[in-house]
C-alpha cells in the first residue's frame, strides 16, 4: 500500500472562498493509504513546495496528490518539486478544485463535496501510479515558417540571425504578405514599402533562409524537435534558376483578363505575372487557368520572348520533404465577405472595403494614386467612412469580436484624403473609437480635431447607389437625430477573419483553433505565442486581430521561443504513452487504424502464455511517434491498449471513488 | 446438397488438399447437428447438412487456421460476413481456408428439441449471396421465408417513453442465467481474455454482487462488438432465455448507418468500419477552445 499524503491549496481565496479546505484536509485523511494531508495559502509558492518536500521525508511518502489548479497550470511545477526530493515524478497527481470547482460553484456546501470528491478520486488514482521515466528526443536545428508576410519574415530573420536554418513557406507568388498592399502606417504615417521591402529583401539573401514560394504544406508528421514537413512547390510554369526577372514575358502575354488579387481585384493582370513590381523572388509564375497555352495549346508567346528559355509549360509540382525542430504559423488574415452585407451596397463600384481603398491610395495602385470614383472616374467631392462592417456584430453574419485595427487605419485613410485634398468633405461612421496603441489616441484626434474629419457617432442602416453619386441613412447617437446625406464615396472597415488555410493547417499540427477560427495560443497570459502543441508557435493576425507593430512584437517573442528551443541538444519526452499488453492482444488492428500519428505497427512475436509458445501477431507502438492520446486505448476491444499514466485501471478507479 | 457436401469433402481429404473439414456433425438429436472437424473420409458420413445446421462455423476458423494444412469450411450466406470480418481483423488465416459456400433456405428455431418455425434472423435475412468462397455448392430449389424489416423491432423500442424501455430491457435482461453462451459463439468475441473473465479489472467481481447482467453485462458486449458485429443472430439463437440479443446489436448497427452511413460488417476485408476508420485529410479537426463567456 502506497504511503500518500495530500496537499490542499487555498490559491489565495480562488479556492479557499469557495471550498471549506480545512474540509478537505479532514477528509482526506481518512482515505485508504492517506498518512498527511494539510493545507497552504499558495502551494506552488516556495513556501508550499517545502511543505510537500519536507511531508515527503518526514512520513515516508510514496505518493502525492495536490489538491490546486488545474494540471495545465501547475503539474509541470509540483512534479519538478517531487522530483527534486527524489521521487518519480509520476507517483504525483492533481486534483483540480479551482476551474472544475470552485471557479464554477457559488454553494460553499457543494463546491466543498465536490472538493472531497475530487480529491479522493485522485487519491484512488495515486495508488495504481507507477514510476514513468522520460526518454530523450532529438532537435532538427531547422525552423519552418508557414506564411510569408511581416510575421514570417520578421520570425525568420531573427530566428536565422541566431545561426539557425529557417525555410518559409509562402502560398502566394510572392513574400510580403498584406503589408505590402498597404499604403501608409499608422500611427506615424511611414511609407509601408518602403520599410517593409528592405526585410523581403533581408529574407530573400539571408544565408539561412530558404524561401518557398507558390508553396504550400502538404502533411506534417512527427513532434516538438522532430517534425517530418511535406511541401509542396506547386508548378510555376517558370525555371527559378533560369529567369532573369526582365519582365519580358508579362509584358508581352496577350491573356489579361484574370483579376490581380494583389490589387484586390480592382484592376487585371496578365496569366504570367509577379504580384507587384518590388516582389520577391522576382520571378513570374503562369496562371494555367488563364494561359492561352494551356487553355488552347496555342500561344506560347511568353516562351517565344524569353531570351534565357526559362519558360517550362512541363512543369510539375514538386514535393520538397524537410526535417524541422519547430513550426511558426503566420498565416495571417484577410477581409470578410460582404455578401450579407447588402445594407451597404457592397457591390457598388464606389463602395470599397479598407483594403480596396487602400490600393486606390497607393501611388503604385491601379489608379496611379488618383484618388477617384471608380464608376466614373470624377474626383469626389465627399468620402464616408463606416466602421465595424462585420466587427462587434454578435448576429450569425458577422464577427462578435473587434476587428482592432479599422479605427487605427480609417484614421489614417481620412487624414490622408484631407492632408492631399483638404476639399473633400470626409465623415466617419463609428461605434467607439478605440485607440489604446501608443501614440494612437493623439493620432486619432489629429484626424478628428487638427485634419478636421467628421466623427459621427452612428451605424449606418442603409446605403443607396443612386449613379452619380450615393445616398445613405444614418442614427446620429449623440444628436439623437436621422442623417439623410450625400456623399461620392463609402469606404467599408470590413471586419478581418484567420484565412481558410488556418484550419487545414492547424489540424495538420494537431493545434487548436478557437470558435472564430483564430489559432489558440496555449495560456491567455503565460504562453501567448506557443500553441498548446509543443514545438508549434503563433505570430502575426492568424492567432487574432493584430497591427504591424504587436505582429513584429509577437514574431520577436516567437522566435526567442524557437531559439530556446533550437538551442537545446536533446529533448525529454512525454513517458505518458501508450503500451500494448502482449498477452491480451490479438492483432485486430483496430488501434492502428484510429492512430492518428502512425505510431502503431504490427509485428509476429513469440509469446510466452502461461508456458504455452506461440507465434501471435502484437501491436507494437512507436513511442517517439505516439502522442497519447489515447484513442487507441478506447477502441481495443480486448482491452490491451492502455495509455501509461492514464491506464484503463486508474481511469475506473478514480471513477468508483466518485461514484462511492 | 448434403451428399454433394460430403463428396467434396472426400475428395479434398484424399487427394491431401485438406487436412480436415469443418462442417456439421451428426447427433442424437435430429435437430441438433454440431459444429464438427472431420479429418477421416470414413467419418463423413456423419456430416450433415439441413436447416437445423444453423452453427455458424466462421469462428472455429481462428483455431483452424493455427493449425498445419488447409481447413475446408461450409459456409452459409450469412455466415461468410463473419468470416470476412475476422480475416479483417487477422484472425483467419485465409491461405489456411478452402470456403465451400453453401446455399441456405433459412434455419429452423428449435426449442426442446422440437422444430418450431423460422429463426428470427432468418424471418429477417438480406443476406442471401455469398461475400466470399473458394467455391460453391448451390441448391436452387431452396427458398427462403419472405424477409421483414430487420429494423422493425429496434423502430418499435426507439419509439417508447424511456421508462418504457428501461422496463422492457429490465424484463428481458433479467432472466439472463450469464451462462456466456451469446459470448462464447459470438464470432467477433474472440479476445484471448475477456474483459468479464479478466482479473486486470474489477468487473468480474462486480459481476457476482450486482444486478450487473441485467444492467451492463449485454451493453457493454454490444458495444465491444459495436461496427464489427455482422449481425449473424447467433447471439440470440444459443440464449437459452431467449433474450432478444439481436436487438442490442441492431440498435447499434442501424445508428452506425444513420450516423456515418450504410455499412455492413464484413462485407468486404479491407473497407475500414466508420468507428475504426481515422482519415487524415476528413477526420481531423483542429480542437476548436471555446471561451469563458
Amino acid at each position: 500500500m502506497k504511503r500518500v499524503g495530500v496537499f490542499v491549496c487555498h490559491c489565495g481565496t480562488n479556492i479557499a472562498a469557495a471550498v471549506d479546505v480545512g474540509e478537505v484536509v479532514d477528509k482526506a485523511r481518512l482515505e485508504r493509504g492517506v498518512v498527511f494531508s494539510a493545507e497552504y495559502p499558495y502551494m506552488c509558492s516556495e513556501a508550499g513546495q517545502t511543505m510537500i518536500a519536507n511531508a515527503v521525508k518526514e512520513h515516508n511518502l510514496t505518493g502525492v496528490v495536490v489538491s490546486a489548479c488545474s494540471p495545465r497550470m501547475h503539474e509541470v511545477t509540483f512534479r519538478k518539486a517531487a522530483a527534486k526530493i527524489g521521487l518519480n515524478p509520476y507517483m504525483l497527481e492533481m486534483a483540480n478544485i479551482r476551474e472544475q470547482c470552485s471557479w464554477i460553484h457559488k454553494d460553499k456546501d457543494d463546491a466543498t463535496k465536490k472538493a472531497v470528491s475530487l480529491t479522493s478520486a485522485a487519491v484512488a488514482k495515486v495508488h495504481l501510479n507507477t514510476p514513468l521515466f522520460a526518454g530523450e528526443s532529438p532537435v532538427t536545428k531547422r525552423a519552418l515558417v508557414i506564411g510569408g508576410g511581416i510575421a514570417g519574415i520578421s520570425v525568420a530573420l531573427d530566428v536565422a540571425d541566431a545561426g539557425y536554418d529557417v525555410d518559409i513557406v509562402e502560398s502566394t507568388p510572392g513574400i510580403g504578405g498584406r503589408m505590402a498592399q498597404l499604403d501608409k502606417t499608422f500611427p506615424t504615417l511611414d511609407c509601408s514599402a518602403c520599410i517593409l521591402t528592405p526585410k523581403m529583401v533581408d529574407a530573400a539573401t539571408h544565408d539561412n533562409i530558404t524561401l518557398h514560394t507558390y508553396s504550400e504544406v502538404e502533411s506534417v508528421e512527427g513532434f516538438v524537435g522532430d517534425f517530418t514537413v511535406t511541401i509542396r512547390k506547386k508548378a510555376r510554369s517558370v525555371d527559378m534558376k533560369k529567369c532573369t526577372g526582365c519582365g519580358a514575358c508579362y509584358d508581352k502575354c496577350p491573356a489579361k483578363k484574370a483579376p490581380s488579387e494583389f490589387e484586390e481585384g480592382l484592376s487585371n493582370r496578365k496569366a504570367i505575372y509577379i504580384p507587384f513590381a518590388q516582389a520577391v523572388p522576382n520571378v513570374p509564375v503562369i496562371d494555367r487557368e488563364q494561359c492561352i497555352k494551356f487553355k488552347t495549346g496555342k500561344c506560347g508567346l511568353c516562351e517565344t520572348v524569353c531570351a534565357p528559355g526559362a519558360i517550362d509549360f512541363e512543369q510539375q509540382d514538386e514535393l520538397v520533404t524537410q526535417k524541422y525542430g519547430a513550426v511558426i504559423v503566420a498565416t495571417g488574415f484577410r477581409p470578410i465577405e460582404l455578401g450579407k452585407f447588402g445594407e451597404y451596397a457592397p457591390e457598388s463600384k464606389d463602395v470599397l472595403t479598407s483594403l480596396e481603398f487602400e490600393r486606390i491610395t497607393n501611388a503604385a495602385g491601379p489608379t496611379k494614386g488618383a484618388l477617384v470614383r471608380l464608376s466614373d472616374g470624377r474626383k469626389p467631392k465627399s468620402i464616408t467612412f463606416i466602421q465595424c462592417v462585420g466587427s462587434r456584430d454578435t448576429t450569425p453574419r458577422g464577427k462578435a469580436y473587434c476587428s482592432k485595427i479599422c479605427c487605427m487605419y480609417t484614421a489614417k485613410h481620412a487624414m490622408l484624403v484631407k492632408d492631399k485634398y483638404p476639399d473633400i468633405d470626409v465623415n466617419v461612421y463609428y461605434i467607439d473609437v478605440r485607440s489604446p496603441g501608443k501614440n494612437f489616441d493623439e493620432f486619432y484626434r489629429r484626424a478628428a480635431e487638427e485634419y478636421g474629419v467628421n466623427y459621427i457617432k452612428g451605424q449606418v442602416g442603409k446605403v443607396v447607389d443612386m449613379g452619380d453619386h450615393l445616398v445613405l441613412q444614418a442614427a446620429d447617437m449623440l444628436d439623437n437625430r436621422q442623417i439623410t446625406a450625400r456623399t461620392d464615396m463609402i469606404v467599408l472597415a470590413t471586419a478581418i477573419e484567420p484565412l481558410k488555410s488556418t484550419k487545414p493547417i492547424a489540424s495538420m499540427l494537431t493545434a487548436s483553433i478557437d470558435t472564430n477560427g483564430f489559432m489558440t495560443e496555449a495560456h491567455p497570459k503565460l504562453k501567448p505565442v506557443e500553441s498548446p502543441t509543443a514545438g508549434v508557435f503563433l505570430a502575426g493576425a492568424c492567432h487574432g486581430p493584430k497591427d504591424i507593430p504587436e505582429t513584429v512584437a509577437q514574431a520577436g517573442a516567437a522566435a526567442a521561443k524557437v531559439l530556446g528551443l533550437l538551442s537545446k541538444s536533446k529533448l525529454t519526452t512525454n513517458p505518458c504513452v501508450a503500451a500494448a499488453d502482449e498477452l491480451a492482444c490479438n492483432g485486430c488492428s483496430a488501434c492502428e487504424s484510429v492512430c492518428p500519428y502512425g505510431a502503431i505497427g504490427y509485428e509476429d512475436r513469440q509469446i510466452n502464455d502461461h508456458g504455452v509458445r506461440g507465434n501471435q501477431r502484437l501491436a507494437a507502438v512507436n513511442t517517439a511517434l505516439c502522442q497519447g492520446c489515447g484513442a487507441c486505448a478506447v477502441t481495443c476491444p480486448s482491452g490491451a491498449m492502455d495509455l501509461l499514466g492514464f491506464s484503463n485501471r486508474q481511469i475506473l478507479a478514480e471513477v468508483d471513488a466518485l461514484c462511492r | 446438397m448434403q451428399e454433394q457436401l460430403r463428396i467434396l469433402a472426400g475428395k479434398m481429404l484424399a487427394d491431401g488438399r485438406a487436412a480436415r473439414v469443418l462442417g456439421w456433425k451428426r447427433t442424437d438429436f435430429e435437430t441438433a447437428p454440431e459444429p464438427s472437424f472431420f479429418t477421416a473420409q470414413d467419418d463423413l458420413s456423419e456430416l450433415v447438412y439441413n436447416k437445423y445446421c444453423a452453427a455458424n462455423l466462421s469462428g472455429f476458423m481462428i483455431g483452424a487456421g493455427k493449425r498445419d494444412g488447409v481447413t475446408v469450411v461450409f459456409l452459409k450466406p450469412c455466415d461468410t460476413y463473419s468470416f470476412n470480418q475476422l480475416v479483417k481483423e487477422h484472425q483467419i488465416d485465409r491461405a489456411k481456408a478452402y470456403v465451400v459456400g453453401v446455399s441456405c433456405g433459412g434455419n429452423a428455431k428449435v426449442e426442446e428439441m422440437e422444430d418450431v418455425g423460422w429463426l428470427e434472423r432468418c424471418l429477417v435475412c438480406t443476406k442471401h449471396d455469398h461475400v466470399v468462397y473458394d467455391e460453391l455448392v448451390l441448391d436452387e430449389s431452396l427458398s427462403r421465408p419472405e424477409a421483414q424489416d430487420r429494423f422493425g423491432g429496434v423502430t418499435r423500442l426507439e419509439g417508447l417513453q424511456s421508462l418504457e424501455r428501461y422496463e422492457f430491457w429490465q424484463g428481458e435482461l433479467s432472466t439472463c442465467i450469464r451462462c456466456n453462451a451469446c459470448r462464447n459463439v459470438c464470432p467477433a468475441c474472440n479476445c484471448k481474455k475477456c474483459v468479464f473473465d479478466s482479473a486486470k479489472y474489477d468487473t468480474a467481481a462486480k459481476a457476482n454482487v450486482t444486478t450487473f447482467e441485467e444492467q451492463l453485462f449485454h451493453i457493454i458486449r454490444a458495444y465491444h462488438v459495436a461496427g464489427r458485429c455482422t449481425d449473424c443472430g447467433e447471439c440470440a439463437r444459443v440464449c437459452p432465455q431467449d433474450i432478444k440479443l439481436q436487438l442490442l446489436n441492431r440498435k447499434i448497427i442501424k445508428d452506425i448507418n444513420e450516423l456515418y452511413g450504410e455499412f455492413q460488417a464484413g462485407q468486404d476485408t479491407e473497407t475500414l468500419g466508420p468507428l475504426t476508420a481515422f482519415n487524415a485529410d476528413t477526420d481531423a479537426e483542429p480542437s476548436i477552445v471555446h471561451t469563458r463567456g
